[in-house]
């Protein structure tokens, strides 16, 4: 395992098309639910221990080599908003294009042709990192990292937060990061013997209601 | 590219010149420049100047809207199928250049959807002067800029102004009202590019967009000759 591929595939400039996407930080700015520093904290340990742990749980498996097309259905399953499943979905394939040209696999390649719209973001990260030589654990942090580093520099941009805050914000979280990806490594490895049940199934409700809502606003800065 | 010769079924990556069918995709050419230069007014007139001879499609940037896609849905330049916008968080020159994957995403739906393309035209939303398009998304740029944005754009240069392989310079009718210096413009861009080409056009004029039409079909006809 190379530990410099993490660098690059954890990289915020990775060109997977997350710049587009706020990680519902722009309808919760919106809702007055995030007006500042310490509420983006909130909002960020609230998604970190939700979407993130699922989104890291799905990386992890798919980085072990477990079927992708299961994978998928269970991230399918795990997301009630179609709008986040057709963000998750998009954004899955702007990573695919993004692995292939930087890490050719016939994994990669196989999963294209299965999902030529897309899988899910976690499931085409995972074998991603499969790909780039790096383990469960590298691809549930890139998850769980980027489930928190999308709305805090969407927020950057939306409230003209000033940026030190929001790195901040970022750093402080690093232990629970550490938390979560333990939990969700651990949720992945069982999957070979229990199938996919055994990945966490937590949800957001008010991320999936405002994302819902974020994806009908005729005018907004991020796709979601 | 080697991935797409194993595997004819899967899609291309950035930027290939042939379909996943081993043919020779559309030229894609991109239109960059200030806030409210004439960038979508000059897609709109290339639509209806080359929709006859061509078959071609329109991507749009928008920064916070879809309002350039709207613009052209409502002129009906083209059929609706062949007009897609592309959501850009924000930051329109992040989408043509450091992170062109929504964007590639957007150029194979359309050419999926109602190709074979032979022109691709990708807008830019209104940015600033160092927003240029990656060639990784497409073949050709061109630069807007207008007379009323002040005559000393073509001098204070940029990337823009200085590398597009085509600048425009828009909205000449408006010269006098604005004390623009049309010939100053002309040297200053002349000095800043050297051979590149540079028109002078007014849409509201009598030939609009006729010459950079006829710089479109001159790319067009190199891509297709490349074969
Ligand atoms: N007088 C004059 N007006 C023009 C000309 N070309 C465009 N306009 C007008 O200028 C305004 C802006 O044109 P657009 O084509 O929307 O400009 P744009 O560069 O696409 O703007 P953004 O996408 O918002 O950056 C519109 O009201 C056009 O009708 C021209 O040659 N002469
Ligand atoms: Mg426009």
């Amino acid at each position: 395992m190379s530990r410099a591929a993490l660098l690059v595939l954890a990289d915020g400039r990775f060109p997977a098309g997350g710049h587009a996407h706020s990680g519902g930080a722009e309808a919760a700015v919106r809702a007055g639910r995030i007006t500042g520093v310490a509420d983006l904290a909130d909002f960020c340990r609230g998604r970190l221990h939700t979407a993130g742990l699922v989104a890291a749980a799905l990386a992890g498996a798919a980085a072990l080599g477990r079927d992708p097309v299961e994978l998928d259905a269970a991230a399918d399953a795990r997301t009630p908003s179609p709008a986040l499943r057709l963000a998750a979905r998009k954004l899955g394939r702007q990573l695919m294009r993004a692995a292939r040209a930087t890490w050719p696999a016939p994994e990669l390649d196989a999963l294209a042709r299965e999902f030529p719209k897309g899988a899910h973001q976690p499931v085409v990260l995972g074998l991603t990192a499969r790909a780039a030589g790096l383990g469960p654990e590298e691809a549930a942090y890139c998850a769980a990292y980027e489930s928190v580093s999308g709305p805090a520099t969407a927020t950057v941009r939306l409230l003209s937060l000033d940026p030190f805050d929001a790195t901040a914000v970022l750093a402080r979280l690093a232990p629970e990061l550490d938390q979560v990806v333990e939990r969700a490594v651990a949720a992945a490895r069982r999957v070979a013997a229990e199938g996919v049940d055994a990945l966490p199934a937590c949800s957001a409700p008010l991320l999936e209601i405002a994302a819902e809502a974020h994806a009908a606003w005729p005018v907004r800065l991020f796709a979601s | 590219m080697h991935l797409d010769h194993s595997h004819p079924a899967t899609p291309a990556v950035s930027a290939d010149a042939h379909r996943p069918d081993g043919t020779r995709r559309a030229v894609r050419i991109g239109l960059g420049g200030p806030v409210g230069s004439g960038k979508t007014a000059t897609v709109a007139a290339l639509c209806r100047a080359l929709r006859d001879e061509l078959s071609l499609a329109v991507v749009t940037n928008d920064i916070y809207t879809r309002e350039d896609a709207e613009f052209l849905l409502r002129e009906a330049v083209l059929p609706p199928e062949r007009i897609t916008a592309v959501e850009t968080g924000a930051c329109p020159h992040t989408a043509i250049r450091d992170d062109i994957s929504a964007n590639l995403e957007a150029v194979e739906d359309l050419e999926d959807a109602v190709g074979p393309l032979d022109l691709i035209l990708l807008e830019s939303g209104g940015d600033n002067l160092t927003a240029t398009f990656s060639k990784g998304l497409v073949d050709a740029q061109i630069f807007v800029i207008d007379v009323a944005g002040g005559d000393d754009i073509p001098r204070k240069g940029g990337p823009g102004v200085t590398t597009a392989d085509l600048l425009v310079v828009n909205k000449t009718d408006l010269a006098p009202y604005v004390g623009s210096d049309l010939a100053r413009m002309a040297a200053d861009a002349k000095a800043a590019r050297g051979e590149l080409p540079v028109v002078f056009q007014s849409l509201r004029g009598e030939s609009g967009v006729a010459e950079v039409a006829g710089w479109v079909r001159q790319r067009h006809a190199a891509w297709t000759a490349q074969a």
